[in-house]
């Protein structure tokens, strides 16, 4: 287990250390993108850039799936937390409003009860 | 026999749920236990909209609220420290259906469309938001919490770890 995320660890700051590795997440951050983009992008041979990619993927920073004959590009793990996270903060928001609506609709509906019962008597 | 309707079991807390539905759109959704005239009544009277609007757990309240909620009308929430939010009712339908502008954010404001479903003595609602851009979706999920002040802010925080570690396990 230590030895699983040690080596996770070591793999992140490894991808990391490279200049064109963290161009290619800079770029991937603001569009997916095929590996002959990436490797236009940044003058590169097709095998050099899927090399760096490999490294991307393997520390769990980069997606990629292939559709047809090209293979697409994206930010992998973090970007899901970040959108777990967003839709966390969503939710607490709304989350509490609703709480306190129940509140407002329980009220509404013991009044209307009541009412009720008055006027048949 | 209305003895009996008072001894009701709580019923089970309705859950909130959240999708973003496409890089523009966010749908909550949420039941409501109540007949829809009721929960929209909620919706639609400045006096109880105030009520829920802003959790007490945001620690912010609202200064003033006003509604004419008919189709072209305007509505303008005021909250302490001086920010507005207003737009205006593109559509009414009691007790059904609601859409409105959000208008304090220029042209980057969504349109709000929330729907009551009445089924079997509850409420169904769901919330739609259409932004016309996925930045400005993506800036209204900080901008959630950015307004709830520091209490919420922690809750957050704390959420969002629990919730990131039990994801690895």
């Amino acid at each position: 287990m230590v030895h699983y995320h040690r080596t996770r660890f070591d793999a992140s700051f490894a991808a990391l250390s490279d200049a064109t590795r963290r161009g290619v997440l800079e770029q991937l951050g603001s569009a997916d993108a095929s590996i002959t983009d990436l490797a236009e992008k940044f003058h590169m041979t097709l095998t050099g850039m899927k090399k760096h990619v490999g490294v991307l993927e393997r520390a769990g920073l980069v997606t990629t799936q292939k559709i047809g004959r090209v293979r697409t590009c994206r930010l992998g793990r973090r970007r899901l937390e970040e959108e777990a996270a967003w839709i966390q903060r969503y939710q607490l928001l709304w989350d509490a409003r609703f709480d306190e609506l129940d509140k407002v609709v329980d009220e509404l509906q013991r009044k209307e009860r009541i009412d009720g019962r008055k006027n048949r008597t | 026999m209305d003895a009996r309707t008072e001894r009701d079991p709580a019923p089970m807390k309705n859950r909130t749920t959240v999708v973003r539905k496409s890089e523009r759109e966010v749908v909550v959704t949420r039941a409501f236990n109540a007949p829809a005239r009721i929960v929209f009544a909620a919706w639609t009277t400045p006096e109880l909209f105030k009520r829920w609007w802003l959790p007490k757990s945001m620690g912010m309240s609202l200064l003033s609220c006003e509604m004419d909620v008919r189709v072209g009308g305007g509505y303008r929430l005021a909250f302490a420290g001086g920010m507005d939010f207003f737009g205006k009712y593109v559509e009414v339908s009691p007790p059904s259906r609601l859409v409105w502008t959000n208008e304090e954010g220029g042209d980057g404001g969504p349109i709000t469309t929330v729907t009551f479903e009445e089924k079997g003595g509850k409420t169904h609602l769901t919330l739609h938001e259409l932004y016309p851009s996925k930045e400005a979706l993506d800036a209204a999920g900080t901008g959630a919490a950015d307004a709830m002040g520091e209490t919420f802010e922690q809750l957050d925080e704390l959420l969002v770890t629990s919730g990131t570690s039990a994801g690895r396990s």
